[in-house]
């Protein structure tokens, strides 16, 4: 028994101090992605992300070698946080990059906050309150949230569709709640109505939407649906068998790739679905073309083209980088000087100019597009426009933008 | 009449090992050699974790009753302290002083888990696995959906432990100590019932139910009164999770969760309540480092292959495999002490030279 | 039946008035009071649909676990690893193969025949030890969900059915009569339809077998009390084998047919398994006509609940099982085994 002990003992000490020494002349950077459970093919392709902007500065910044250390999550916060916990404390990261999904965006917010020396940069999450309410010094966004991700379609629908009522059907939390915000506020400023018994709820991970589908109401112009990954297969398919014939409009990840790619029956009918979000997989602009080139060829395994996480994830490492460019890889002031360059870094991304506001949330173009059949069969989205410069606030005061209050079910009324 | 006895079992007759001062003085002195990490992320919340563990193998151990629902009883207590105590969401956070909260988290998680028990002792055996489990999904969905009190999908953030005599007690430190000193009760606590009346005949009914009703043995009773200690325990530990993940969630309380503390309660072992805390050190080892040795992404394949590999070559966990080991190499020696002529009529007399 | 009528008048009655009612409901086209009550006929008609027909594909899946169950005493956790694995292999083979009954044909075969060899390489060895089976059983399910994982990721399948499966049928039900005096009927998925047959012929064939054949006969014994079977000459391993495989194989069934249904991704396992256990709670565990009254029992009240009150549907079939086991432990249709 003495003997186990001691050996135990032996084991733990070693790994406990192992991590002391530091060679002087790399920085740790720790990448945070659910790399585990149903997401793991998600959170793959992020750290392709992570890995195309490590490659595109040679695996190093500032004059520094960029150490990566890889943490993972099961898209629970708990886990996201236990994870952040090991790369920070035990792995001794000075900047992180991550995470993937929403909720974990705010416990890793809130962890920040209790080490104010790393610098924190978000991955894809993209709930509103990271950054909106009580956000952190050290947690920067240099992506866009649900929201903002939004922009254009509200005003698209209303004016270019012609819709006035529209019935709501989204899965049950915050991130299509935030969704849901983005897109009627505008259109219910405009005057478009969205009755709260004609929005549906439905729980996360529901596959059998007939029985909701059949309480669709029939005195609607058109359906917001804000429905992800096989949620969303479930739906569309269902919807088709039914013979539902409203036409549809889409959240950001209701009618991506990933959906309309998927394997099984043709979804024809979701031709001419509008939708909005931060990548355009069609856009014609040599930046976009040079970045999905560089992808499929660093990883010829990927997707077909770069998914909005990598997408989000690359824009961060990236910002991460330069920053420690700009401050030449000195981080001995607990990266103070790091994180005041991130604050006023402006750079160019495949998808346009990024800034932060004074949240440190970014400021940058969000793409409007429409489902089209494309030249081989298969369905894709077509740019319709961008929107430049989407602000978290959709350009009102700080102060102004709070009073509509927290997203929920029923925010906004617009009765 | 025999109510009145239940307790009346003393220590006198367990003595104390001297293996246990070496692991005592090591868990006191644990947090002066490590780093933070290792006190706060891998010590106290093994100790959380175990703790949670050690009220399903005193249930499963003593009982017979495997449940499936101790890590919900320790959610709801959890859920309790950031409803009525503070939390930074918004969302209830009714401000109570933190040791009434505390006392009515534990006291809620004591009754729900005596619920359980109710509706599950009806039925026997194998039936308990399975309705625990649905009253474990059913309160996960519950929360997951219900934003008045519960605040659905989000959940609860920012909630502090109390800050008293001056101390922080989320500091690993403290907070170690804090873990330790509840874990080392409950588990003082629970080889007390196990020794107590009530716990003898707890093992009774879980060895023969038939023979302890006709021998005028009130069998769910003792049943639910197990599940009543268990959920104190359970709930105990709850607020301790809530403290150091400082939030809770549905995914807190999911059904991979549920299944990692059965994980950790079988691997360690069901027959002896050090048993839940091998299991977790282990399992709180392998989710912080597999990620350095192994691929993530097989995660679950290592800790299934392990429970699978347990479960079919040691029923007893990790404390069966060590006890079989030290059996075999005593008998090794005896059989060489035997061929050196060495008397050993008093085996016992050997125990401290084998095991010190 | 009569002796039925004749010993519970009373109840009869109810059932009767019951049935009238719900005929009534379907068929008639609803006054405006009604539909101020219910909502449109529409809604309700189509709920009421897919509440049959979900409780079909929870009959499918359940009544292997059940038969499994009744005469093994094990209960199977894996049973959700297997009916994802048939839905996965099903789809493999039909996407190569091209035919729809193929791939259901060969992944009740496959996972039939995995389940057999859990029976004897696994479950033989520790017979008698319930808990350790049932240990054993989420250790293969954590496993094989992990692996499956590992080879078809994350991803979503839809399976392509036959064409005349596809699309929608309508029924001879009105649902409104429009201002123009035309009657507008109700559209239905025929595939969907199709699956509520389904479970109606696997049940009678079910039953057949059990009550009609001398395997069949053996089985019921061997669920009555096993060790006389085993003491009349019957070898009951043997027994076993077929009764793990049918009940594995009839997982895996359900997988196609229900991944053709809704579709196929990881966490369906679990989703299955809790729906099998549920309505074998309900229904009462060992039992068949148990699995199918709780298999349509959470199959309606899942729709309803879904489609009148979304937010707290998935807890209402929670509240039938926790009624259930206050007032009758054992389940609707349950033995005396549970009280032992």
């Amino acid at each position: 028994m003495l003997k186990t002990l001691k050996k135990l003992f032996l084991v733990v000490a070693l790994i406990a101090f192992s991590t002391g020494a530091m060679a002087q002349d790399t920085i740790k950077m720790g990448a945070l992605a659910t790399l585990e459970g149903a997401f793991a093919v998600l959170g793959e392709d992020s750290l392709r992300g992570v890995q195309m902007a490590l490659a595109e500065f040679g695996n190093s910044a500032g004059g520094k070698n960029i150490e990566l250390i890889t943490g993972s999550s099961d898209a629970s916060p708990d886990s996201a946080i236990r994870a952040a916990r090991k790369l920070v404390e035990q792995d001794g990261i000075q900047v992180l990059v991550g995470p993937l999904s929403g909720s974990e965006g705010l416990a890793i917010k809130d962890y920040a906050k209790t080490q104010p020396n790393v610098t924190f940069l978000n991955g894809s999450s993209a709930a509103q309150d990271t950054t909106l309410r009580e956000s952190a010094e050290n947690f920067f966004r240099f992506s866009t949230e649900g929201a903002q991700w939004m922009a254009g379609l509200g005003e698209y629908a209303y004016n270019e569709k012609g819709y006035r009522t529209v019935a709501v059907l989204a899965e049950d939390y915050s991130f299509p709640y935030t969704q849901v915000f983005g897109f009627l506020e505008p259109f219910c400023r405009l005057g478009g109505k969205a009755p709260l018994d004609a929005r549906f709820w439905v729980p996360i991970g529901n596959k059998d939407y007939s029985s909701v589908i059949a309480a669709l109401p029939d005195d609607v112009d058109a359906i917001y649906v804000a429905l992800g990954g096989a949620d969303a297969i479930n739906f569309l398919t269902q919807y088709e068998q039914a013979g539902g014939d409203a036409p549809l409009i889409a959240g950001s990840i209701t009618v991506d790739q990933s959906v309309l790619g998927s394997k099984g029956p043709t979804r024809k009918f979701v031709v001419g679905t509008p939708s909005a979000g931060p990548i355009s997989d069609t856009w014609d602009n040599p930046n976009w073309n040079a970045f999905v080139a560089a992808y499929q060829e660093q990883f010829p395994d990927g997707f077909p083209s770069p998914s909005l996480f990598a997408h989000a994830y690359y824009i961060n490492t990236k910002a991460a980088l330069l920053g420690l460019e700009a401050v030449g890889g000195d981080l001995s002031d607990g990266g103070a000087a790091l994180r005041a360059a991130l604050s006023a870094l402006e750079f160019d991304t495949p998808t346009g100019m990024v800034k932060l506001d004074e949240r440190r949330n970014a400021i940058a173009d969000i793409f409007l597009t429409e489902v089209i059949e494309g030249p081989d069969g298969n369905l894709v989205n077509k740019t319709i426009s961008v929107t430049k410069g989407v602000s978290q606030t959709f350009g009102l005061p700080y102060d102004e933008f709070l009073k509509y209050g927290q997203v929920s079910r029923e925010n906004p009324s617009c009765e | 009449m025999r109510e009145q006895r239940w307790f009346s079992n003393s220590w006198s007759d367990s003595g104390i090992h001297p293996g246990v001062i070496v692991v005592a003085v090591f868990l006191i002195a644990y947090p002066w050699f490590t780093s933070d990490f290792f006190t706060f992320q891998i010590g106290a919340y093994s100790l959380i974790l175990a703790t949670i563990a050690l009220s399903l193998m005193m249930l499963a151990g003593y009982g017979g009753m495997i449940s499936l629902a101790q890590l919900t009883a320790a959610g709801l207590a959890g859920y309790t302290v950031a409803i009525l105590g503070e939390n930074s969401v918004g969302v209830m956070g009714l401000g109570w002083p933190w040791w009434l909260t505390v006392i009515i988290a534990i006291s809620f998680a004591a009754v729900f888990s005596s619920f359980v028990g109710a509706i599950s002792v009806r039925t026997e055996g194998i039936y308990t696995i399975m309705i625990t489990l649905a009253i474990a999904v059913a309160f996960f969905f519950f929360v997951r959906q219900n934003y008045v009190i519960f605040n659905g999908f989000t959940g609860f953030a920012g909630v502090e432990p109390p800050t008293l005599f001056g101390i922080y007690w989320r500091n690993p430190t403290p907070f170690y100590y804090l873990t330790l000193v509840i874990a080392a009760l409950s588990m003082a606590a629970v080889f007390y019932i196990s020794r107590s009346t009530f716990g003898l005949s707890l093992q009774a009914i879980r060895d023969n139910p038939r023979r302890m009703r006709s021998l005028g043995f009130n069998v769910p009773f003792h049943r639910i009164f197990a599940y009543f200690l268990s959920g104190i325990i359970a709930g105990t530990a709850g607020v301790l999770l809530v403290w150091f993940n400082g939030r809770i969630s549905p995914g807190s309380i999911g059904v991979d969760v549920v299944i990692d503390i059965l994980v950790i309660a079988v691997v360690g072992g069901l027959r002896h309540p050090i048993g839940p805390f091998l299991g977790a050190i282990a399992f709180v080892l392998l989710e912080n480092f597999a990620i350095d040795l192994i691929d993530r992404e097989r995660f679950n394949t290592v800790i299934g292959l392990a429970f699978l590999l347990i479960v079919l070559f040691s029923p007893d966990g990790m404390l069966g495999l060590w006890h079989r080991l030290r059996n075999k190499f005593r008998t090794a020696r005896e059989n060489r002490l035997a061929m050196n002529g060495v008397n050993k009529i008093d085996p016992h007399s050997q125990e401290s030279f084998d095991n010190p | 039946m009569r002796r039925f009528i004749e010993q519970h008048t009373f109840w009869s009655i109810v059932i009767l008035l019951f049935a009238v009612i719900l005929l009534w409901l379907i068929f008639a086209v609803w006054p405006q009071w009604l539909i101020e009550i219910l909502g449109r006929k529409k809604t309700f008609v189509n709920t009421l649909l897919n509440g049959l027909t979900l409780g079909g594909l929870y009959f499918l899946v359940a009544s292997g676990f059940t038969l499994i169950f009744g005469l093994m005493r094990n209960v199977n956790l894996a049973h959700g690893s297997m009916y994802l694995l048939g839905a996965y292999i099903g789809y493999e083979v039909a996407d190569t193969t091209g035919s729809w009954f193929l791939g259901l044909a060969i992944a009740f075969v496959v996972v039939a025949l995995s389940g057999m060899l859990m029976q004897t390489l696994v479950f033989r060895r520790m017979e008698g030890d319930d808990i350790r089976q049932t240990l054993v059983t989420i250790a293969i399910s954590i496993i094989v969900a992990d692996l499956m994982l590992a080879i078809w990721t994350g991803a979503t399948y839809q399976f392509t059915p036959p064409d005349w499966l596809f699309g929608a049928a309508q029924l001879p039900v009105v649902s409104t009569i429009r201002s123009s005096g035309d009657a507008v009927y109700i559209k239905y998925p025929i595939y969907r339809l199709a699956v509520f047959f389904v479970a109606v012929a696997v049940g009678a064939a079910l039953w057949l077998f059990l009550n009609r054949t001398k395997v069949g006969m053996m089985i019921r014994a061997g669920v009555n009390d096993r060790d006389m079977l085993s003491a009349s000459g019957v070898n009951v391993q043997l027994v076993f084998v077929l009764v793990f495989g049918i009940g594995a194989g009839l997982a895996g069934f359900a997988g196609v047919v229900g991944g053709t249904a809704l579709s196929i991704s990881p966490g369906e396992d679990v989703r299955y398994l809790l729906a099998s256990l549920i309505v074998v709670i309900v229904g009462g565990l060992g039992s068949v006509p148990g699995a199918a009254i709780g298999a349509l029992l959470i199959g309606l009240a899942e729709q309803f609940g879904l489609a009148y009150f979304p937010t707290y549907g998935v807890v209402v079939t929670f509240l039938i099982m926790v009624i259930v086991l206050a007032v009758r432990p054992q389940g609707l249709m349950g033995g005396s085994w549970s009280r032992q």
